[in-house]
């Protein structure tokens, strides 16, 4: 059984993003989510080079690796070319893989970003859609977007959109071909396994704090989602 | 000083191709302000007269997923070559992307393939067992901005106006905003690299505004893909923006041009937040800093009609902005709806001011 660290470097981005680190900090004086939040990519980034699979292993169990917020204001900064975010983006993927995601607090809640983000891109062909985007979910959208969602049919059409249409245009349908198009891609690639498995590692942690699991805005999506 | 540092951003020129382009459009741009786009394609068919392709079957580049820790690399790569396989099956080799975020995409997964080849054959097969689709790499892809810079001579010749306060006679204080992933991550790949981006401040000083070089200018505006996701973690994104209005609050800015759809989202809906929660506002008198994209001041200098436009879908009241440019608009017809119809109007938040 390959150790966490061959299954690590088999991640191109993680081949990548550390060639040979010394440790000067900058990442982190750099990185805003270093300011805001308990987050040190240059601590990440030594623990990684070391090779202590004991440490590589609480790294993907911990809330860290999830609060690097992928500006890649490291990547313009570091001295010797290396990329944090890139060694971040592959601690994350491993931390799914290996399902030690639902074991800390912010790595659980990738759950709540799959039924969101995550379907939306398999139903609508978008990240982000209208239909989607409640005050409930996102107050911060603030009035005019509540009255341009409540009034979208008529505003939509005025602002010569394609919303609801099989036509090419701003908020088109997305059409049947491309969107089986996307599955496919995602069943070839590790997506759609992807997704699986947060569902999967999801329902046992849901099940240990005994609250409900279903599908779509659950309590357990509820809990992760705004908690 | 300055032209020392303009000096500078001569040298990161990059190739901007003439005409014949394939628009890739941008998820958040579509939905958070609707008529962007038509906007931005309007502006390149009808004023500098160009060829650009709108295309049904697209889909979005799932980058924001990607940046969540959500899809593994080898999904976003293989749909990123899809994108690419219609453009060629359309008859262009020419990509402009419409998202800052999905241009960062575009190019990391051109610059990866070359780093790790392999990494190309496996997307190749990949993308044929899939879809049975072949793909070539395009011969030109730049971020949208880019071809408004390209030609910003030329929509500054047809513009009807300037950006200067009619009433001062003063060139407008323009903030800009880049967006990390339109440069921080390939340098090469923005106008002026990552230290001196010109993308923008090349409209400013084009279209007769002033820069304002405040401390914070190259600062993110905290998007954070999982953390704004996330109800929970939101407080990462509005910290960051505030970090920037506070920095550029002295500079009394008339106006913010933003490069990325997130980038406008969130520095105009924080505004809001601020002003709700903290009661400060940065704008004058009570009101926002009015925070619009590239092709929407573009739009607006042309002689667009602000409502024709969008404008209204802006939390952030754009009326302070046209009042100074002396751009004339009806008041009665911002909250209609199509063909005149009476939808309401918006609350008005207790903080904020709004018009």
């Amino acid at each position: 059984m390959p150790t966490l660290y061959e299954e690590l470097e088999k991640d191109v981005r993680y081949r990548e993003g550390l060639k040979a680190c010394f440790n000067c900090g900058v990442c982190t004086a750099i990185c805003p989510a270093a300011e805001v939040s308990d987050y040190d990519p240059r601590r990440i980034l030594n623990i990684v080079q070391e090779k202590d699979e004991t440490a590589l292993e609480e790294l993907l169990k911990g809330d860290e690796i999830w609060r690097c917020g992928e500006c890649l204001s490291c990547k313009t900064r570091c001295p010797r070319g290396n990329t944090p975010c890139y060694v971040i983006q592959a601690l994350r993927g491993l931390s799914i893989e290996t399902g030690f995601f639902i074991e800390s607090e912010q790595g659980r809640k990738q759950l709540a970003i799959k039924r969101t983000v995550g379907d939306h891109i398999l139903k609508y062909g978008y990240c982000v859609y209208i239909d989607e985007v409640d005050l409930e979910m996102y107050p911060e959208q603030g009035p005019v977007w509540n009255w341009l969602r409540e009034n979208r049919l008529s505003l939509l059409h005025r602002l010569n959109t394609s919303y609801k249409k099989d036509q090419a245009g701003t908020l088109r349908n997305t059409n049947k071909e491309s969107l089986e198009d996307l599955k496919r891609i995602f069943d070839e690639t590790g997506g759609t396994q992807r997704f699986e498995k947060i569902e999967r590692y999801s329902s046992i942690k849901a099940k240990e704090l005994n609250m409900d699991f279903k599908e779509g805005k659950d309590e357990y999506f509820r809990y992760l989602y705004n908690r | 000083m300055i032209s020392r540092k303009n000096e500078i951003w001569a040298a990161y020129q990059k190739e901007i191709a003439d005409d014949h382009y394939y628009f890739a459009r941008s998820c958040i741009r579509q939905n958070i302000f609707p008529a962007a786009e038509n906007l931005y394609l309007n502006i390149l068919r009808n004023v500098t007269g160009k060829d650009i392709y709108d295309d049904a079957r697209q889909t979005t580049c799932t980058g924001i997923a990607y940046h969540s820790g959500l899809i593994p690399m080898e999904t976003i790569m293989t749909v990123v070559a899809r994108q690419f396989a219609l453009m060629n099956k359309a008859g262009y080799e020419n990509f402009v992307v419409s998202c800052v975020t999905s241009f960062g995409i575009y190019v990391e997964m051109l610059e990866t393939w070359k780093h790790f080849p392999e990494t190309e054959q496996k997307t190749r097969e990949a993308l044929k067992r899939a879809t049975g689709m072949t793909f070539l790499i395009p011969k030109n892809l730049v971020h949208a901005s880019d071809v408004i810079y390209k030609f910003r001579e030329e929509i500054a010749a047809k513009s009807k106006y300037r950006l200067v306060n009619t009433n001062t006679g003063e060139s407008l204080k323009v903030v800009d905003h880049i967006g990390c992933h339109y440069a921080k991550i390939f340098p090469s790949h923005g106008i002026g690299g990552a230290e001196y981006p010109y993308v923008l401040a090349g409209l400013i000083d084009e279209w007769g505004g002033q820069q304002v070089d405040y401390p914070e200018r190259r600062h993110c505006c905290g998007f954070g893909f999982r953390q704004y996701l996330l109800k929970s973690n939101r407080g990462y994104s509005v910290s960051n923006s505030k970090k920037k209005f506070d920095s550029m609050f002295p500079f009394k800015p008339d106006l913010i041009i933003a490069n990325c759809p997130g980038c406008t989202f969130f520095l105009d809906r924080w505004q809001y937040v601020i002003a709700e929660q903290e009661g400060i506002t940065y704008g004058e008198n009570g009101y926002g800093i009015p925070v619009l994209t590239y092709e929407e001041i573009a739009g607006l200098l042309l002689g667009y009609d602000p409502w024709d436009i969008g404008l209204q879908t802006h939390q952030v009241s754009v009326e302070p902005l046209l009042d100074k440019i002396g751009i004339r608009y009806n008041p009665e017809q911002k909250y209609n709806g199509f063909n005149g119809e009476d939808i309401g109007s918006p609350e008005y938040p207790q903080v904020l001011k709004c018009i």
